[in-house]
């Protein structure tokens, strides 16, 4: 039986008379966190005076689950981690169990590869653009995006028949090849989506409102950048051109022209500018691809039971729509791994959160988790 | 119509029947067949025309193009559980949304839908008072204790900033909205309102050509008087949950979401009555437009009130939220010190042309 909760007399007049500071639990269950992230704040008025994240209500012990399985049965593992963008969670998984097996990857497999990846960072950004706005009051924009990111997931359906967590790779190539006339579609939703970020940039890029909310909002200077570790168009919004599409180039980045955005100030604006224009980049690599698409195999020739050696050890990151998402696999000579760990950009992207809201508002706070782009699913894995 | 009238006037007698048989007919007949209604519609047509701004249908699963759907609400939060907080202030949580739909529907009692009776007829107000204006800024001024109110009393955090945040943008904003309003006011020499009506009928136009930066302040003001976007701070929901009313369900959080929709139709209202000349045709001043003449005062002001019901919309279709500091900025270093230089200006013209 549960007993009543005991009220004291004068809990409404004892509650705030001599204090200055209110603790609030912003979440796990609020509609700005993104899923489950909770913020312990001590707030002056609106004002933050500390923050803290309190992760782990959405740990699933993922990289033990790595332990129990076959390399390639650990592919749907990583789909659940950032299930937004599960398909360069993908390639950075089979990457690392290709470098630790020696694989290589016919040169279809890999254009195709490059392909779904920036389909996907196109999709995480659109939702990421989404949920940004929304938390920041301008609604529209959400639905525009959504309208697009489900011709996107249609194409993910088409291709491998999942929307969402895609398993679409496999070490050493690809599990099917592209359907019937699926580059022809994908070629019409690149030549519509330019004209579509343009409707969004509309809405938002030079709405004074929206520019009141983010320009000088979260500033992450270039140094505090690095030091946190944080990657993806959160450092580069901070001025910093690292993008491991050009840096280490993986899957053949290096036969793709792009650009890498970066902004000026760091701040809240700058990261959102990044972003739209990695959109564009992307839809650039994207027809790049479709163009010069080759003929050939899907898949590498790959031991019928892949086994690592013994010791073996790598360590594969590539460019998510987030960051840098990367695995660091040591084999044990059976065919599971050893150990899997994976750097999870959302995870290490969120640690600068307490930073950028020292002093802001609780107004600014949901504009900050909407700008570091975290998916708890991969933050606590 | 006109013989049941005289009926009845000659039957009750002239006293009785303008004392009490006609205001409270006229109460029943404006609350129940045109406030109500119009609030529970313009939540659908909320709904269907921020559907179409937004690429998507809204609702229209519930009779033909979702007619029904505001009934179907209305019965949906009339069973719903009703809560209150453990730890809740009851008296305070029960009153709030009482205050805040109250002031919002008694506004409506000023205001004029249209001209007076002529002979034998009855006239489409309520009441005319001298001191109109000052009824409908006093009342509307009530509505921002039920929003302290029940952030207070439902003792969650939310809720109080919510409840705080409304105090202060409320209070705030009633500065500049007063101050527009006075503008109109000083043109007519009244305070009342169907006077204010029939002074821009007797200057043969509209005050929002002469009173153009006081119509825009007063819609700005009006907009932030109503909780809604981009001024919906005090229920900000990314920030706030639902703000005040967080704690609140059933047919009491549909008391709170009544009284913000009833304030959009009284702002809605006022401005065409200050403004855009009430019941009043375009251009009352232009004889080429004399066959409009026919049409009643009632459907002019409706239609002038629906234009400002769209743009709520609009609005809230169009723009993010302002930060709560931006709000404060705004409302008092721009709007306030200009609808102070448009009052002088006005005055100074006033006592000019005098």
């Amino acid at each position: 039986m549960t007993q009543p909760l005991a009220l004291p007399e004068d809990d409404h007049d004892g509650l705030f008379a001599d204090s200055e500071e209110m603790e609030l639990s912003f979440g796990p269950q609020h509609p700005a966190t993104h899923g489950v992230l909770r913020l312990k704040l001590k707030i002056n008025g609106e004002r933050i005076v500390e923050s803290y994240p309190v992760i782990g209500y959405l740990h699933r012990g993922t990289e033990k689950l790595f332990e129990l399985h076959p390399f390639f049965q650990n592919i749907p593992h990583t789909d659940r981690m950032d299930y937004v963008a599960a398909a360069t969670n993908n390639q950075a998984y089979v990457g690392a169990v290709e470098k630790l097996l020696g694989l290589v990857v016919p040169p279809r497999a890999r254009c195709i590869r490059i392909i779904l990846a920036e389909l996907q960072r196109i999709s995480s950004h659109l939702l990421w653009l989404a949920t940004h706005a929304i938390d920041i009051g301008a609604m529209t924009p959400f639905f525009y995006t959504f309208r697009e990111r489900e011709i996107l997931l249609d194409l993910f359906e088409d291709y491998c028949g999942a929307r969402l967590t895609l398993n679409c790779m496999r070490p050493g190539g690809l599990p099917y090849d592209l359907p019937v006339g699926w580059t022809g579609r994908c070629a019409a939703l690149m030549a519509d989506l330019p004209g579509k970020l343009d409707e969004y940039e509309e809405l938002l890029t030079n709405n004074r409102i929206w520019k009141k909310r983010t320009v000088g909002i979260g500033v992450l200077p270039p140094e505090v950048a690095i030091d946190y570790g944080v990657t993806g168009p959160m450092l580069r919004g901070s001025g910093v051109r690292w993008d491991l599409r050009k840096a280490l180039p993986y899957d053949g980045y290096d036969e793709v022209e792009f650009e890498v955005p970066i902004g000026r100030n760091g701040d809240t604006y700058d990261r959102y500018i990044v972003r739209m224009i990695e959109m564009r980049q992307s839809v650039r690599i994207i027809n790049q691809c479709l163009e010069k698409l080759p003929e050939g195999p899907i898949m590498a020739k790959r031991p019928r039971v892949m086994k690592a050696g013994k010791d073996a050890e790598i360590y594969h990151g590539i460019e998510g729509p987030k960051g840098e998402i990367g695995f660091y696999i040591v084999g044990d000579g059976t065919p599971n791994p050893y150990r899997c760990h994976v750097r999870p950009p959302s995870f290490i992207n969120l640690q600068s959160l307490p930073e950028l809201c020292k002093g802001a508002l609780i107004a600014d706070l949901v504009a900050l988790i909407g700008t570091t782009d975290i998916v708890l699913g991969e933050v606590d894995r | 119509m006109t013989s049941l009238i005289e009926s009845v006037r000659t039957t009750v007698g002239d006293t009785l029947f303008y004392g009490a048989v006609s205001p409270l007919v006229k109460i029943l007949v404006l609350l129940f067949l045109m406030i109500l209604p119009l609030i529970a519609y313009l939540t659908l047509a909320e709904r269907r025309i921020l559907g179409f701004m937004q690429a998507r249908l809204g609702p229209n699963r519930v009779g033909p193009w979702g007619l029904l759907q505001p009934i179907a609400d209305v019965a949906k939060l009339l069973v719903k559980g009703d809560s209150i907080p453990l730890r809740a202030v009851k008296w305070a949580f029960v009153l709030a949304p009482c205050l805040v739909v109250g002031p919002a529907i008694l506004v409506f009692a000023v205001i004029p839908l249209g001209p007076r009776a002529e002979a034998g007829g009855l006239s489409w107000f309520v009441t005319d008072i001298n001191t109109g204006l000052l009824f409908v800024v006093a009342t509307a001024s009530i509505g921002v204790y039920g929003l302290i109110l029940g952030g207070w009393s439902s003792n969650n955090k939310f809720s109080l900033m919510g409840g705080l945040r409304s105090a202060a943008q409320m209070i705030s904003y009633e500065v500049p909205q007063g101050l527009a309003l006075v503008g109109p006011v000083l043109l007519a020499g009244t305070l009342s309102m169907v006077g204010i009506v029939e002074a821009q009928k007797a200057d043969r136009f509209w005050y929002v050509f002469p009173q153009i930066v006081g119509f825009f302040l007063y819609l700005v003001a009006g907009v932030a008087e109503t909780n809604r976007n981009p001024f919906d701070l005090p229920e900000a929901e990314s920030e706030l949950v639902a703000g005040f009313h967080t704690e609140y369900s059933g047919m009491r959080f549909a008391l709170f979401f009544l009284g913000e929709y009833a304030n959009m139709i009284v702002i809605s209202a006022v401005a065409t009555t200050l403004f855009l000349g009430g019941w009043l045709r375009p251009f009352p001043n232009v004889e080429a437009l004399a066959f409009l003449d026919p049409v009643p005062g009632v459907i002019w002001f409706a239609l002038k009130v629906f234009v400002f019901l769209f743009l709520y919309i609009w609005f809230r279709g169009t723009f993010p939220r302002y930060r709560f500091d931006q709000l404060m900025d705004l409302g008092w270093k721009w709007m306030i010190p200009v609808a102070l230089g448009n009052l002088a200006l006005t005055a100074l013209v006033k006592l000019l042309v005098a």
